[in-house]
């Protein structure tokens, strides 16, 4: 896992995201998913250019079934972004830099 | 802007993209590839097990086969941008390339290698519930739904292979193609038809995908007699072909009616000088990964010939 990213699980889900004071994008993410593991340097780069703005977590489904149940994810990759406990913003499937950051902007 | 002229730059990665770097890096070309932001390896790395790669008797995944074939590109000097091209200019002596970060590279040559993309059905609801329900991809999005009924639209080998690969997960998968065959070849049709959990719905189209927030069903339409029916779903997976990914080459290079580039008989030539095609870009016959490798290692030689007698 990269430097600039944390890891959240169903158990730290509560503490890490919902009663986080900045926005926490939510990576739900898989070993097996190929556009999982394209995204995922991208994200490290945008955690580590926005530190203290925004926290980027990375919520394994494998490992997290619970949440990503809770979170009705279908699909991933799948990015919620979470301000105050709440699903602010939803960006499904992989996109470069540049589009990550416009669909952000408000956040960062 | 670098003011470099570089000798060859291939647009897109995938077999093709790959081959063709690996052969120019070989022929001391310095090849430089700009493999995608996200979609760097093609669609391979969206699949799982390769059986039909040579060389391969015991199959191979599609990811693995696509990390291995940069690997070999790299040992023998092909540089590497993980990022989109954004902009090109082809038509002069020196061609230039822009990419996702407004930084633009020149080259003699250019090989385009950009692949294709996934068709859409273009019903009502698809896009809504993209992501919902609606996927493009199998082998990321079938753990979701375990335990499920869902269903596969297509009928190449593409759409098979998804529907074998979803019974894993899935507890009833739904095929529906439109016609009474598959277009699909006859070893997939085979292992699909011994599956248990697979079930044809022939001479079917999908008119409308239905749900709130999630699929619950989709409504199709009978091809032969016109009637109408609901099919209860949680997931709907389309897989109904491709479209070649010439949004960069519209208006500058020579496209089919189709979209695909065209090529000089043989060769990787387009109609511009020094431009090469290979690969899902030119090719909507065969569209094999090996097919493509084999037409990366064409464009490579073609570049590679031309530069010769070009800049020599």
């Amino acid at each position: 896992m990269g430097a600039n990213t944390i890891v959240t699980t169903d158990a730290s889900f509560d503490a890490d995201v919902l009663k986080s004071n900045i926005p926490v994008v939510v990576d739900f993410w898989a070993e097996w998913c190929g556009p999982c593991r394209m995204v995922a340097p991208i994200l490290e780069e945008i955690a580590g250019e926005y530190a203290g703005k925004i926290t980027i977590a990375k919520l394994n489904v494998d490992e997290n079934p619970v949440t990503a149940a809770n979170a009705r994810v279908t699909s991933i990759p799948t990015l919620n972004v979470y301000v105050g406990g709440q699903v602010v913003k939803q960006i499904i499937g992989a996109k470069p830099k540049t589009a990550l950051l416009a669909d952000l902007a408000a956040y960062l | 802007m670098t003011t470099e002229v570089r000798n060859l730059i291939i647009i897109g990665s995938g077999p093709s993209g790959y081959t063709a770097a690996l052969y120019a890096a070989r022929a001391q070309l310095q090849p430089l590839i700009f493999e995608g932001a996200v979609t760097a390896g093609g669609a391979l790395m969206n699949t799982t097990e390769v059986e039909n790669f040579p060389g391969f008797p015991d199959g191979i995944m599609g990811p693995a086969l696509m990390e291995n074939m940069r690997a070999q590109a790299d040992k023998f000097g092909a540089q590497f941008i993980t990022d989109d091209v954004t902009a090109v200019d082809l038509t002069g002596p020196i061609k230039t390339v822009t990419d996702g970060s407004g930084k633009t590279y020149s080259a003699k040559a250019i090989i385009l290698a950009m692949g294709s993309a996934y068709r859409e059905l273009g019903v009502p609801n698809e896009k809504r519930l993209s992501g919902h329900g609606v996927s493009w991809c199998a082998t990321c999005d079938g753990f979701f739904f375990r335990g499920q009924t869902i269903a596969v639209v297509g009928g190449g080998d593409s759409a098979v292979e998804e529907a074998t690969f979803l019974t894993r997960f899935a507890e009833k998968v739904y095929l529906i193609h439109r016609r009474d065959t598959l277009r699909a070849s006859k070893i997939m049709i085979e292992k699909a038809e011994k599956d248990p959990k697979l079930e044809f719905v022939w001479n079917s189209q999908v008119l409308e995908v239905l749900g709130d927030e999630q699929v619950s069903a989709v409504r199709l339409q009978n091809t032969v007699d016109g009637s109408e029916s609901e099919l209860a779903v949680t997931g709907l997976f389309v897989a109904i072909g491709h479209d070649p990914r010439n949004e960069l080459i519209k208006g500058i290079v020579d496209l089919d009616d189709a979209g695909y580039v065209k090529v000089q008989g043989r060769s990787t030539a387009t109609n511009l000088d020094g431009v090469f095609a290979a690969g899902d870009l030119v090719d909507h016959t065969y569209r094999q990964a090996i097919t493509a490798a084999g037409s990366g290692c064409a464009a490579a030689l073609d570049a590679e010939r031309w530069l010769a007698h070009h800049h020599s």
